[in-house]
């Protein structure tokens, strides 16, 4: 017994170790831009790059864009689907997984074809066409994850005995999806909105080949150019992925309300 | 003109035919039940009434107001499910208050009602829970509240007890006739359980294959079945195959016995023919003194002590009759093999008609 679990720590340990060694690495070298000692210079580099806030600033609204229109598309999508069209499940599944399948840049280049600014849809006409369709190639890529959110989140209340509770109490379809719907599968929509901006903020072949002004793109660069500030970059964007991780624990965990049970 | 009326009512899934031919009144204040078993019909008639199903033919009235154009919002009818369907994200207050602000209310209005609504159901102490604090009667009383509080014209209760253990269920029960009658509500009430619908309707209807095998008092669903399938389905029956011995004189026999009926034979068979007689377990008894005015002997199979009654089995011919006994202190049940005498008055043996 005692032999066993000191072989399970073992494994954890060496497996913890594959990930956090080179993160270690990473940080011990971002400290390294002061010769002789360590200092956050590499750090105080970056912040005070005008690209980098911009591009940050960049990815942030594109991100928080990405969880509105995402929400607004994959909630009702997924409640109609477990309502009225059950038998539609497997053909929006095989929709929403698609984008782990077909890489970026195949979809990029799909886009550039279809919205270029000869088309019927010129989207990358101009500079906010091409925002708009870059929000678009977002959500399409947070897809799967998002939809799955949502879909758990909803598998575990009666969608179909609550739409009729509130039908029968005289709600409208909009007071039903906002008022009962959407807080009961909330921490599935804030779990898909964490992992939605994670993928965001790294996300570095749609907005650099159409031409936007990422932080995706930005890490790219300051990679290619510099020696210290990328790892200090990358441990950045750990730490902002992380704390999307733990936030999407504490929601889950904290979630304050539990369907009620037959 | 009476204040719900089911016209013709049809209803078909596909090529399966679930409610045929449907016809019903029910007068304001009424409390009427749906009684059957699963795959009848009645869960649907429900659902057609509240508007969550359309009916594939006939019409729905509701105080001289055809339904059927209106969206199941705009019927003001108030439902309870079997499973509670309590907003998760709403305290009981909020619940309760949700049909009184989508209709408008002013907020102290809104704030009154709940508050006598909770009264009412004695949860008023509950207010600010969640439904997962609270039990399952709980919910299902917070949920009559929320259904009662904006005055529909009608309730429907879809199995609301059948999620509830025994002891709740009854006392549940008794709870919604009473606040049934307080507020001379209409209410459609559908269940499988024949001693919820015995206990707190003013009518029943037996339901079977998709058709209202039987529409009465519970008194008439249970005393006078008028099919065999209500004989069957409603409190527990023998039921006798006998042979027809005088049809003027309303005799038979069963096995080699030979008795005289109440009932008229005579438009109903011939000589020789085989009719159907149903006798309630309770109707008969083998005590010594016994009263009744017809007799039957045969030999016990089985006897078995079910608490306050002694249920006992016994052949006669290749017919096997129960009856009950009530326990009482010295009471010795009848041994297996032992030849007993059972009687019972004549007209307690309803000749059921298919």
């Amino acid at each position: 017994m005692k032999t066993q679990k000191i072989g399970a720590w073992l494994a954890i340990f060496f497996g913890a170790s594959y990930f956090i060694v080179p993160l270690i690495a990473t940080f011990e070298f971002s400290l390294r831009m002061r010769r002789g000692e360590y200092s956050f210079d590499a750090y105080r580099s970056v912040f005070s790059d005008v690209q980098f806030r911009e591009s940050f600033s960049y990815s942030i609204v594109m991100a928080i864009l990405t969880i509105i229109f995402g929400v607004l598309l994959v909630v009702p999508t997924a409640y109609w689907v477990r309502l009225r069209l059950p038998q539609m499940r497997p053909v929006v599944e095989f929709i929403t997984l698609m984008p782990l399948v077909i890489p970026a840049i195949v979809i990029v280049f799909g886009y550039l074809r279809i919205y270029n600014s000869s088309s019927y849809i010129p989207f990358t006409g101009s500079a906010r066409g091409t925002d708009a369709l870059l929000m678009f190639s977002f959500m399409t890529l947070s897809l799967p994850y998002m939809y799955r959110s949502v879909d758990t989140a909803m598998r575990t209340i009666d969608v179909g005995t609550l739409t009729e509770a509130a039908q029968s109490l005289g709600a409208s379809w909009p007071t039903i999806m906002f008022k009962c719907i959407f807080p009961n599968v909330m921490s599935g929509v804030l779990s898909g909105a964490f992992i939605t901006f994670a993928i965001v903020i790294g996300e570095f072949t749609m907005p650099s080949l159409l031409n936007r002004p990422a932080f995706g793109p930005y890490l790219q660069l300051i990679g290619a150019n510099r020696a210290y500030e990328p790892p200090a970059l990358a441990v950045i964007a750990f730490a902002i992925t992380w704390g999307c991780m733990v936030l999407l624990q504490l929601v889950s965990r904290f979630s304050k309300s539990a369907p009620s049970k037959p | 003109m009476s204040f719900l009326e089911l016209a013709g009512i049809q209803k078909s899934f596909g090529p399966v035919q679930v409610v045929k031919d449907f016809d019903m009144t029910i007068e304001k204040g009424e409390f009427v039940s749906f009684l059957g078993p699963s795959g009848c019909g009645k869960t649907t008639i429900l659902r057609m009434i509240a508007g969550f199903e359309t009916p594939s033919a006939g019409t729905v009235v509701i105080n001289g107001r055809n339904q059927n154009e209106l969206k199941p919002n705009q019927r003001n009818i108030g439902m309870v499910f079997q499973a509670y369907a309590l907003f998760p994200n709403m305290t009981v207050h909020d619940n309760v208050a949700f049909g009184l602000k989508i209709a408008g209310m002013e907020k102290s209005a809104v704030d009154a009602r709940v508050k006598e609504m909770l009264g009412l159901i004695h949860l008023d102490h509950l207010a600010d829970r969640y439904p997962y604090q609270m039990s399952g009667g709980q919910q299902q009383r917070v949920a009559l509240a929320r259904a009662l509080a904006p005055k529909p014209q009608v309730l429907l209760l879809d199995e609301p007890l059948s999620a509830l253990d025994a002891k709740i269920r009854v006392s549940l029960r008794e709870e919604i006739r009473m606040i049934q009658q307080q507020l001379g509500i209409t209410t459609v009430f559908v269940t499988h359980d024949q001693e919820e619908a015995l206990s707190i309707s003013d009518r029943i209807v037996v339901m079977n294959g998709g058709r209202a095998d039987q529409i009465g008092t519970p008194f008439d669903i249970y005393n006078k079945p008028a099919t065999r399938f209500v004989a069957s389905f409603v409190g527990t029956l023998n039921l006798i195959e006998a042979k027809v011995v005088d049809p003027a004189t309303n005799r038979i026999i069963i096995g080699d016995q030979e008795i005289t009926l109440r009932e008229p034979l005579g438009s109903i068979a011939k000589a020789g023919d085989k009719v159907s007689l149903a006798l309630r377990p309770e109707a008969g008894s083998i005590a010594e003194g016994a009263k009744g005015d017809t007799a039957l002997t045969g030999a016990v199979i089985s006897s078995n002590f079910l608490g306050s009654v002694i249920r006992t089995r016994m052949k006669v011919g290749d017919a096997v009759i129960s009856f009950d006994m009530f326990n009482a202190p010295g009471l010795m049940p009848p041994a297996v093999s032992e030849i007993a005498t059972l009687r019972f008055t004549a007209s307690d043996l309803l000749i059921i008609r298919e």
